[in-house]
């Protein structure tokens, strides 16, 4: 049996170490519940958002489309859009709605030919790259193909990742 | 550098010479282990409140929602099951705990002058610890939740006088409970409760520390002891035992989600939980008239039993040995709730609802015959051969299953909880003796497409 100081000190020991323990069965799973992303996925399917022969030729065409998302514990059907643009008979591709600088929904602009976002300036040439302003990155795209004359559109990729169009120009 | 931050700390806010204050505290010689209930209450309390905002942080409160927000929990949030294990079993425990608390301070005699005040903050706590139970039971939306508390409010409502307006009170409207009911125990629950909690928990351990902890004759004679370290170690180490019960429990005793509550259910048998099966039971023995001396009546005398606990036993302190009618009193009220309890287990039939987990069930139970059938269908085998059997046969033209089929005859979906194995298989060869009038043909499956049949049958969820 140990005694004085030695015991107390024991004491303290074992209450800071069970204490500890404690805190960490708690803490971790605290952790991953929060840090964690839900085990729900999106299922990515191809929605027709156009008819390749009716978009303009050298000009974005705004399609707004409704899909389906998994939010949380709902399945929510909702409208988004997709600024398409034709570069060939049988070639498009389709620019994600949101600013890479902090998420505004920008607009062409007919006489300068280019995208501008109307919250801190940043423009995107046609191809989505960066022309000017905060934007970190070119203008993220969507999964896109052209399956029997209609475009069809995936799951939006960030252009960082696919690198398709690079950084600023 | 650390000393000197703390330093600066104590000199500006006065909070490191505070807790070394409070843990410098003198209890008597004779404290020791069977006074570590109070710590684990409180840490039991603090368990739940983590381990509540965890959960309020992924969990829809509203009637209906709830229900799919709590399975988003349960199945896709990593750790989620195990967040809202610890706080089910929490609960549970958290009665077990403040119950043996109690205990102790009645047969230590701990209640009496000049403590009496003490005592009643504690019934006060137990009380709240009971609403939280009351309250937290319909959180789920479950079917289990929906008709426990529909009884519970039922008994609340057939109080003379009040009733009317405890039920008001209760969001309770023509006597059905719905969309009101639910906000106000969810209000309850986690805005009313916790900080009248807190504030109670501190008045307790403030009086607590105002009278100093109970000693028993013969105290005054020996030196005094220090609450840190000694105490706070059994404390710590009970708190320990406690938790590793907890988690243990948490892990390994799977809670289920029942299907979504559903008013319309009449084959329901609706049960309260664990802790107040026993005044479920009590109803039983006051049949008719006599009804309200059970519900109302007991209940109201044994709580104000409680609070005046002190003013009747106005006794001075004496060894617990010497206590015999007082411990003889808890194993009284120990052995008429351990067989109310009892009672109400053993008379309680299981039934396919309270088997049934909406949390356990696959992706491949909710796919139509037409998808189960396609080669790369992920489902197993006898859910296949079903699938092709049904579509073979044609049920498709009369019944729905998983949203496909005719509505000629009843939907397939949620059969488990209205029909047995053994009733349908009778069914299917010869339905006119189990549905007189019936217009099915009778199906004469070879012993493995019936098996199939009917194990698949049984497996479609109910929503």
């Amino acid at each position: 049996m140990l005694q004085g100081p030695d015991r107390r000190n024991f004491l303290v020991l074992a209450i800071q170490g069970l204490g500890a323990v404690i805190t960490g069965a708690l803490g971790v799973p605290a952790l991953t519940y929060l840090f964690s992303p839900a085990k729900t996925k999106n299922d990515a399917t191809w929605i027709d958002v156009a008819d390749l022969a009716k978009l303009p030729a050298g000009e974005p065409a705004e399609i707004i489309f409704s899909r389906k998302r998994v939010d949380g514990w709902k399945v929510v059907t909702e409208k988004t859009s997709a600024w398409v643009v034709k570069t060939g008979e049988t070639e498009a591709f389709a620019l994600a709605p949101a600013c890479t600088h902090l998420g505004c929904a920008y607009h062409w602009k007919q006489e300068s030919k280019e995208f501008t976002c109307p919250c801190h300036a940043s423009s995107f040439s046609i191809d989505g790259k960066v022309q000017a302003g905060p934007a970190p990155r070119a203008l993220d795209r969507y999964e896109s193909r052209v399956v029997n004359g209609k475009v069809q559109v995936g799951r939006v990729v960030s252009s960082e990742s696919s690198g398709a169009n690079g950084g600023k120009a | 550098m650390l000393r000197g931050v703390l330093e600066w700390l104590d000199d500006r806010t006065g909070i490191v010479s505070g807790v070394q204050h409070f843990l410098d505290e003198d209890i008597p010689a004779s404290s020791g282990w069977h006074q570590v209930f109070g710590s684990i209450a409180m840490f039991g309390f603090l368990v739940q409140a983590v381990t509540g905002i965890l959960l309020a942080l992924n969990y829809a409160p509203t009637a209906g929602e709830a229900y799919y927000s709590l399975k988003y929990i349960v199945m896709e949030v990593t750790g989620g099951r195990l967040i809202r294990q610890l706080h089910h079993w929490g609960a549970s425990l958290m009665i077990v705990i403040v119950a043996l608390h109690m205990i102790q301070v009645f047969i230590w005699g701990g209640y009496k002058k000049p403590r009496e005040a003490t005592w009643i903050v504690g019934v006060v706590l137990l009380l709240m610890t009971l609403g939280y139970g009351l309250t937290g039971y319909l959180l789920p939306w479950d079917n289990r939740a929906y008709w426990g508390t529909v009884v519970a409010t039922q008994i609340s409502a057939s109080a003379p006088g009040a009733g009317p307006y405890i039920a008001r009170l209760m969001g309770v409207v023509d006597g059905a409970i719905g969309s009101v009911t639910f906000a106000r125990f969810y209000a309850i629950h986690v805005l009313l409760l916790p900080p009248a909690t807190m504030a109670l928990m501190l008045l307790h351990v403030f009086l607590v520390r105002r009278h100093g902890v109970a000693p028993l004759p013969g105290d005054e004679a020996l030196p005094k002891k220090k609450f840190y370290p000694g105490q706070v170690f059994k404390d710590t180490l009970a708190i320990f035992i406690y938790f590793a019960i907890l988690y243990t429990l948490a892990v390994v005793a799977r809670v289920p989600l029942e299907r979504m509550a559903d008013p319309t259910d009449t084959s329901y048998i609706p049960r309260p939980d664990w802790y107040f099966l026993f005044l479920f039971q009590l109803l039983k023995l006051f049949p008719g008239s006599l009804e309200m001396i059970g519900s109302i009546v007991l209940p109201t005398l044994a709580i104000i039993a409680l609070f005046a606990a002190p003013f009747i036993d106005r006794s001075k302190m004496v060894m617990v040995r010497q206590r015999g009618f007082a411990v003889s009193l808890v194993l009284l009220a120990a052995a008429a709730w351990g067989s109310l309890t009892y009672a109400a287990v053993a008379g309680t039939p299981k039934s396919a609802q309270s088997e049934y987990d909406a949390t356990l069930v696959e992706p491949w139970q909710h796919l139509t015959p037409k998808e189960l059938i396609k080669p790369d269908a992920a489902a197993p085998e006898f859910a296949k051969l079903a699938a092709r059997t049904y579509l073979k046969s044609g049920c498709t033209a009369c019944h729905v299953a998983n949203g496909e089929g005719g509505k000629l005859g009843p939907p397939l979906n949620a059969i488990m909880f209205r029909r047995d194995r053994a009733w349908l298989e009778a069914h299917f060869i010869e339905p006119q003796k189990m549905v007189p009038g019936s217009t099915m043909p009778p199906y004469k499956f070879a012993p493995p497409e019936m098996a199939a049949m009917l194990d698949w049958l049984l497996k479609l969820p109910p929503d």
